[in-house]
């Protein structure tokens, strides 16, 4: 992964007033693009907006609860079998309406893919979804999510990896050659690098894009297009809106 | 002078076949597509962030712009997640209506799939004809719940509406008209000698690499794979009726395409018994007022006319937004496929390919 993961500008950063303009927080500066000459004062000091932020960010959940099955739940055959022949693969496992889903160490996720896919009595040939979840005031903020169908077995099952932010996990492309896509998308968008995929861009932002959309701590409105092209455009109408 | 250099050539993202703004880069020597790339993200939105920011209620009518020729699909979808999340138990009645509006909608998008489709490779005739059928579904969507694209026509717990009187009877009318329309499809098609020229033996791909690159619905049932989440997973009511499983042999787009007919002649085996066993009762299940499903986080997969249609969502048990959506789109797990299937055919075949996988893409880009 080439880029830093630059969250961009959020509510907080927004510029000084007095003529003299801040360089945009978090965002790298483009060649050719001038810093706005003169801004409207902001109604309110910079400061404020972007520590209530970070407060709102530092009161999200750590983690999902991920609830343990009930003790006289047995647990499918697969799970139990894992954990057998993989002895401290599975660090947790979790039943909630319905679901089943295990939590495995990054370092044996390659091993658990394999083992889930080809073990006769899981034979989870389907990778239907890979996806992940951001919860920042965890040490190793995400959560990556495999789910996993077995199209002869007809059952599920969800692996779960927890990675800190900028920590690639081993690509599972070459287990499942429809995670291809998937974790491009979750590159894209949350910024968790896989290591050994084969053609790892982002897929749906532009390719110059800065920052990671889905991370819980980049804003719901970005500054978008308009702050690609034309910068001072953007302050401008960024401080009407805001003083509206 | 004559040379054999490798040609680049770019297709869309402004392309009438390509269905919407996919782009698809080329590489190609003389008429053969020897390697390409599927740029995406054109219509890109940020569905799943936005649905972070909206209460419960309020992103129903945010899926409908997903799939947008196949709303209520996405509608059915998100709603069931939340019901499981919630373990709310809905009314058979609302679950009968749900079905009914779920297979009419599967009508609908494969009305607008054949007929683009045909169109692609060259049949304009039955491009009049499908969309001539769809019209009469929007009609019987707009006459339920007043919108004919984007309908907003399902609620947590249940339903927002009763379907109007009489309406049981114009849709027992459009069943009995389908049939007949779906032979007439098939007298222009499937015995057509261009077509079975242009999609017989087009984009193989045989069942075990189906599976393993994630294509889901149709696609994947052309490959010979029975696998069909209302059959496998049963929801809404499709438990309780009987229908069939379509499935090819070849993996072509023929089979496809024949995949694909005849789960319109099942679907209305789905929609006749519905009406004949639509119980009374009420429509809208025991829900709270405010929408606040317990923390937890669950997956949840539906069959939407395009493939498995699955929502991840997780709730923080306190917020009055999901803490995390996510959407599993057919049309995107199926568009992977789309560089291994066009390799080594002609360019012309490109797009009946991009037919055949019938994609959307409001929903592969969200």
């Amino acid at each position: 992964m080439s880029e830093p993961p630059n969250p961009p500008e959020g509510a907080g950063g927004r510029p000084a007033g007095e003529g003299k303009s801040e360089p945009l927080a978090g965002q790298a500066p483009r060649a050719g693009a001038q810093p706005p000459a003169s801004v409207p004062a902001a109604a309110k000091p910079p400061v404020a907006g972007k520590s209530a932020e970070q407060a709102k960010i530092a009161a999200l959940p750590a983690g999902p609860p991920d609830p343990p099955p009930p003790a006289d739940t047995p647990l499918p055959g697969f799970i139990s079998a894992l954990q057998t022949a993989l002895a401290g693969a599975v660090t947790h496992v979790s039943l909630w309406v319905g679901d089943w889903s295990i939590v495995v160490p990054a370092s044996r996720l390659l091993d658990v893919a394999a083992h889930l896919r080809d073990t006769p009595g899981a034979l989870f040939d389907f990778c239907s979804d890979v996806t992940a979840t951001d919860w920042p005031p965890r040490a190793d903020r995400f959560d990556v999510i495999y789910c996993l169908y077995s199209t002869r077995l007809r059952h599920r099952v969800r692996v779960k990896v927890r990675v800190a932010d900028g920590v690639a996990l081993p690509s599972v492309t070459g287990i499942w050659p429809s995670a291809n896509w998937l974790e491009r998308e979750v590159f894209d968008l949350f910024g968790i690098p896989f290591e050994g995929h084969p053609d790892l861009r982002r897929i749906l932002m532009p390719e110059e894009w800065q920052g990671h959309p889905q991370r819980k701590d980049y804003p719901l409105e970005g500054p978008g297009e308009l702050l690609l092209e034309s910068p001072a455009d953007w302050l401008k109408v960024k401080a009407a809106r805001e003083i509206e | 002078m004559f040379d054999t250099n490798e040609l680049v050539i770019n297709m869309g993202p402004q392309h009438p076949s390509t269905h919407g703004v996919l782009r698809v880069i080329l590489r190609l020597d003389g008429e053969r597509v020897i390697g390409s790339d599927v740029v995406i993200g054109y219509l890109h939105r940020g569905v799943e962030k936005l649905c972070e920011h909206r209460d419960w209620a309020q992103i129903v009518l945010i899926t409908d712009r997903m799939d947008y020729v196949a709303a209520a699909s996405n509608n059915l979808g998100y709603v069931e997640t939340v019901e499981k999340l919630m373990s709310i138990e809905v009314p058979r009645r609302a679950r009968y209506i749900r079905t009914i509006l779920a297979e009419l909608q599967r009508i609908a998008s494969h009305c607008l799939w054949l007929g683009t489709h045909a169109m692609d490779i060259g049949a304009m005739t039955v491009f009049l004809y499908a969309f001539r059928e769809r019209e009469l579904v929007l009609d019987l969507f707009e006459e339920y719940c007043g919108a004919r694209l984007t309908y907003n026509a399902m609620r947590v717990g249940g339903l927002p509406l009763d379907i109007p009187p009489g309406w049981d009877r114009k849709v027992r009318d459009f069943c009995d008209i389908l049939g007949p329309k779906v032979d007439e499809y098939e007298q222009l098609l499937t015995h057509n000698r261009i077509w079975l020229e242009r999609t017989r033996g087009v984009g193989v791909i045989p069942g075990e690499d189906a599976v393993a690159i994630g294509l889901s619905g149709p696609p994947l049932r052309g490959s010979g794979i029975p696998r069909d989440v209302r059959k496998d997973e049963p929801y809404a009511a499709y438990a309780e009726f009987d229908f069939d499983i379509p499935i090819g042999a070849a993996g072509d787009t023929y089979d496809r395409y024949l995949v694909r007919i005849e789960e319109f002649r099942q679907s209305v085996r789905i929609i006749r018994q519905a009406l004949d066993g639509l119980p009374e009762g009420p429509i809208l299940g025991k829900v709270p007022r405010l929408i606040k499903p317990p923390a937890g986080e669950t997956y949840h997969a539906i069959e939407a006319p395009k493939g498995e249609l699955g929502y991840f969502i997780a709730s923080d048990g306190k917020s009055n937004t999901p803490y995390r959506f996510r959407v599993r789109p057919p049309s995107f797990c199926n568009l992977q496929a789309l560089s291994r299937l066009i390799k080594g055919h002609l360019v012309a075949d490109v797009v009946a390919l991009i037919g055949s996988l019938d994609i959307v893409l409001g929903e592969v880009d969200r």
